[in-house]
């Protein structure tokens, strides 16, 4: 029983991190001469207040969560990918193109053609720096950053480019935005909001990507060349081209939130010349969604809608109470400091657990690598 | 399956934790929840007919940068705090705004929830905004939607479109820094080759043409609306190619008017009066104006009209205006020149071809 | 117009402009370099450069003194580096996670710090050029090497006086034993907590040097996110030198000056797409980096929180 209060103690840990962030920032809010209960009244308002306001979180949710997944996939694997962004939006471009070139198809074809291409899209961002590891062992920090500008310089060229929107193309003012895809392209809504099928696909993949880690020689591999490259490759396992799939595995996940952005949300691609103006940050957000997820694919879950709902809802308030946008990039980066420094408890108890029972099973939680270390090459 | 299970049950817990803290706070707090809803009544009719004195005219305002970033967003912000004052104050004429909107999708679930909370007028102000503005309009027929930067409505009766020819005060920026150049080089620094920046970019041009048809008019777009250094960096570079007149847009080219002062090169702006930031060497800033064009929107809501109509800020009718730095003593020769380009652009005789 | 690229002009201004360009790499660089050597990856340099840079323009406008405002970005971006040190080292947080929180609420502070206590963009006066006799007349080269501010001269000893530090101290030698094995390191003696916090406060430091650098020496104005990704290319460009602080130098040179070349391309009319143009600096970097098939291993602690056996 005590054990199990400790689980859920564990589960909920995030959540009583993010509201000591949250009491943080009411001393600010106070500070700007705000009432925190009000703003984060509507803070909760904003989030899970009505049903549009749920299914907004959940919107947010999804691209956080698909992002999350391949994260769950590269750190395990011992690879560190920062490239979300660029994955993003190459994914989105893949499938965006499906949806513009063949215009004749029925809608089902398209939708799960186009979303099969943002997923290679994805691939070829994160095999690619996952290729330069493996073979010229270059840094995967440095060539996914240099690969997020990249890409964001790709987008402004095409949208601006052979991928205007036609009746755009026309105007002096050229808005950089493709045309809209056609309706029987559209992901279909669950319930009337904007909640759409991209959600569910999400939480589908999610226990996939649990198996693929878990329950397949392919993910155990991964695994294995994260906890040990050492080990693993004494036992045989090629090292680098594992770590190199792991990145593009990671690339394709994303890069597939990027198709399901546009083909749920957007229905068109537009670019106002940075990547988190298509993106809204995802790349990066869905990072801290794994690991507030604990870097396993069904935690990342409930870890992504409390992270969404975080940014819904501070939308929200910053709109009630009329702060500067400023202040929620403030409680954001302290919610993620927070939330990551709450880890230690979670930590401690589990050596504690582990040195009164030594033949304890094993949870899946615990075998996490050592997460960035570099392999020994 | 039995791990799966327990996680399905610590999700449910957490989520009826997460209801259990937030509770008590939405309920001590009825003002944040309830007020909007109360005016939203109140707005559907307000509008059109009573224009009641108690009621405030409620604008909403949706900004991809900063109010205070110098450039486009300032602009209209501006713009709706001199309309704010001439109303006689909050009071009369209530603007709340998000700025920093550059997330498309956020800025729609911003517009929508505007809307929904019955404010009067709400502007999307960027181009990126109108494929959500296209969809959420038809959702919210009583309230008013205005769209910048387009003369694009969708057809719909509840959106205005709003638009800056920034072409033209691209052009007699071009015209004065033809004049003024004495080495017949000129740069210009823009973030991508897109929108607003684009077309003032290709007035000036054309202005410098016209004036001057063998200047050199060096063209560099950053890739980026925010690297000041890179801007300034641009700056430098057209500098040490030979121009002594720089112009530039977007608010990345704070950077890049340190650089012109610095090395003794003119500066023409846009979008707002850059002036400030080196009194010595701006010449002249085009200066948007939008309240000429939210003036007729708020006398056509006023009159029952939600939208269906584009406006132009333009020279001709004042939303647009070419503010001189008064410390800069401009020859007489060269001011005449400007105000024979604007005289020609508002009476129709100076065409600017765009390319 | 390509033969125009070789003249004398171009290649001066490219030069000038790519050791401009990367005096606030090689601050911010450096100062990662020193933290992952000792074994702690921070991805918060964005935020510590930001908020370093406001705080130096914000001071050197409000008192006039240049120094007093490089003063406060020092201070501001190693406050930054303690609370990262505390949360990376006591807390054992994770680091590349509690690094973009980090970058987070810089980016967020420095914003709502500007729009509170400025409100709007206003220009100063930053560093002057400093004109070292005799060399700044040579042609050319004076342009180039000695007609820079102040900072960028800093910036540009930093590189031998930190490798100095690294490979001859014996604060080096610890640093780099606590980034290798802290085991080892800490079984002879060595406080790994403590060299961690120097080598983090270190670097918060010189990441606030950094952002100062921009805000009151290269571009004399603060406009917020004003950095625009510039940190993250810094942590970039520690491993394209392959964590020592000469190959530091030459990523941010290389990086910088081709940017600075995708600049004249675009100015002397060669007909590039710019969006094309503006990749160039970062294609190169990676091309340049799999030309040179760098063997460097990272330190084997990196990132790793140290917990002592018990």
């Amino acid at each position: 029983m005590r054990q199990r209060l400790e689980t859920l103690f564990d589960a909920l840990l995030p959540v009583l991190a993010t509201l000591a962030a949250l009491a943080v920032g009411a001393l600010m809010l106070l500070i700007l001469k705000v009432n925190p209960i009000t703003a984060y009244a509507a803070l909760w308002d904003g989030a899970f207040g009505s049903v549009n306001s749920f299914a907004e979180t959940l919107v947010k949710a999804t691209p956080l969560l698909l992002v999350a997944l391949g994260i769950c996939i590269s750190f395990r694997g011992d690879v560190i990918n920062i490239g979300g962004e660029g994955q993003m939006i190459v994914g989105a471009v893949t499938a965006t193109w499906v949806g513009l070139t063949f215009t004749d198809a029925p809608g089902w074809l398209v939708i799960t053609l186009a979303l099969f291409a943002g997923f290679l899209g994805g691939a070829l961002w994160g095999g690619i720096p996952g290729a330069l590891k493996a073979r010229f062992n270059v840094n995967e920090i440095l060539s996914t950053v240099m690969m997020n500008a990249i890409a964001v310089q790709l987008m402004n060229f095409l949208l601006r480019g052979p991928m205007i929107d036609p009746s755009q193309a026309q105007l002096a003012s050229k808005i950089p935005q493709t045309a809209r895809l056609l309706d029987a392209f559209h992901l279909a809504r669950l319930v009337p909001t904007r909640l759409h099928l991209g959600a569910l696909i999400a939480v589908i993949l999610a226990i996939l990507v649990y198996i693929l880690l878990w329950r397949t020689v392919l993910g155990y591999r991964i695994r294995a060349v994260g906890q040990s490259p050492f080990a693993s490759r004494y036992a045989g396992i090629k090292t680098p081209q594992y770590m190199a799939l792991a990145l593009l595995l990671s690339g394709a996940f994303a890069g597939l939130a990027g198709a399901i952005q546009v083909y749920g949300v957007n229905y068109r691609m537009i670019t106002d010349g940075s990547a988190s103006g298509f993106t809204g940050a995802a790349g990066f957000n869905g990072i801290v969604a794994a690991l507030f997820g604990q870097l396993h694919p069904l935690w990342s879950i409930p870890a992504s809608i409390l992270f969404g709902a975080l940014l819904v809802g501070a939308n929200k308030m910053q709109r009630v109470v009329q702060i500067p946008s400023a202040l929620i990039t403030v409680m954001n980066g302290l919610v993620v400091v927070f939330v990551v420094s709450s880890e230690i408890w979670r930590r401690r108890r589990q050596r504690r657990r582990l040195t009164q029972t030594p033949e304890a099973e094993t949870p899946s939680k615990q075998d996490q690598p050592e997460i960035g270390k570099e392999a020994r090459q | 399956m039995k791990k799966f299970a327990w996680f399905l049950t610590l999700a449910a817990v957490l989520a009826m934790a997460l209801s259990a803290c937030g509770a008590p706070a939405a309920t001590e707090a009825p003002a944040a929840t309830e007020a909007p809803i109360t005016t939203e009544a109140a707005a559907t009719e307000a509008p059109a007919t009573e224009a009641a004195p108690a009621e405030p005219f409620r604008v909403a305002v949706v900004m991809p940068s900063a109010i205070n970033d110098l450039a486009f967003s300032q602009s209209m912000y501006d713009a709706l705090m001199r309309i704010q004052e001439e109303m006689g104050g909050p009071e009369a004429f209530e603007v709340v705004y998000s700025e920093n909107m550059f997330v498309v999708d956020d800025a729609a679930a911003a517009i929508r929830d505007y809307a929904s909370q019955g404010y009067d007028l709400v502007i999307a102000h960027g181009s990126q905004y109108g494929s959500s503005l296209q969809e959420i309009a038809p959702d919210f027929p009583e309230t008013s939607f205005a769209w910048g930067t387009t003369a694009d409505t969708f057809g719909q009766p509840n959106i205005f479109a709003y638009e800056a020819a920034s072409q033209e005060g691209g052009y007699v920026n071009g015209v004065l820094a033809a004049t003024l150049s004495t080495s017949g080089v000129i740069g210009v620094v823009g973030p991508i080759e897109v929108g607003d920046a684009k077309l003032y970019v290709d007035g000036f041009k054309a202005g410098v043409a016209a004036t001057k048809p063998d200047a050199v008019v060096n063209v560099n777009y950053i890739g980026s609306f925010s690297d000041v250094a890179l801007a300034s960096e641009a700056a430098t570079t057209h500098i040490s190619a030979g121009a002594d007149v720089l112009t530039g847009t977007a608010q990345m080219v704070v950077g890049a008017i340190g650089k012109a002062e610095e090395s003794g090169a003119l500066w023409f702006g846009t979008q707002s009066n850059q002036t400030s930031l080196a009194p010595s060497i701006v010449v002249a800033s085009q200066v948007y104006h939008w309240e000429v064009a939210l003036h007729e929107m708020l006398a056509l809501i006023e009159a029952g009209t939600l939208g269906g109509q584009s406006f132009k800020a333009n020279l001709a009718n004042g939303g647009e205006v070419i503010e001189f730095n008064p410390d800069y003593a401009l020859p007489d020769d060269a001011k005449a020149q400007a105000d024979a380009a604007i005289q020609g652009i508002i009476d129709g005789t100076i065409t600017i071809a765009l390319p | 117009m390509i033969s125009e690229l070789l003249s004398a002009t171009v290649l001066i201004g490219i030069l000038a402009s790519g050791i401009r360009l990367a005096t606030p790499y090689l601050y911010a660089a450096i100062g990662e370099t020193f933290g992952q050597k000792s074994g702690v990856l921070n991805l918060g340099v964005e935020g510590q450069m930001l908020l370093g840079s406001f705080a130096a323009f914000y001071v050197a406008f409000n008192t006039g003194s240049l120094w007093l405002g490089l003063l406060a970005a020092i201070l501001v971006g190693a406050a930054m580096g303690l609370a990262m040190a505390y949360v990376t080292v006591n807390l054992r947080a994770q680091q590349g996670i509690s690094g973009i929180g980090f970058y987070l609420f810089g980016l967020g502070m420095s914003e709502l710090l500007f729009q509170i206590l400025m409100g709007t963009v206003e220009t100063a006066q930053g560093f002057p050029k400093v004109y070292i006799p005799g060399l700044s007349d040579i042609p050319g080269i004076g342009e180039i090497f000695f007609s820079q501010n102040v900072l960028v001269y800093g910036a540009f000893l930093l590189v031998p006086l930190s490798s100095f530090v690294l490979n001859k101290t014996t604060l080096g030698l610890k640093i780099r034993a606590v980034g290798e094995n802290p085991d080892a390191a800490d079984s002879l003696g060595v406080s790994v907590a403590r060299i961690r916090y120097f080598t983090i406060i270190l670097g918060g430091a010189l990441s606030g040097i950094a952002g100062a650098s921009l805000s009151i020496a290269l571009l004399n104005v603060f406009q917020q996110n004003m950095t625009s990704g510039l940190g993250f290319i810094a942590v970039a460009l520690v491993y394209f030198g392959g964590w020592k602080p000469l190959g530091v130098l030459w990523g941010a040179l290389l990086f910088s000056m081709v940017n600075s070349l995708q600049l004249w391309i675009q100015v002397l009319g060669i007909p590039i797409p710019s969006d094309i143009a503006v990749m160039m600096p970062y294609v190169l970097t990676i091309l340049v980096l799999i030309a040179s098939v760098s063997r460097v291993r990272s330190p084997s602690a990196l990132s790793k929180p140290f917990e002592r056996e018990s």
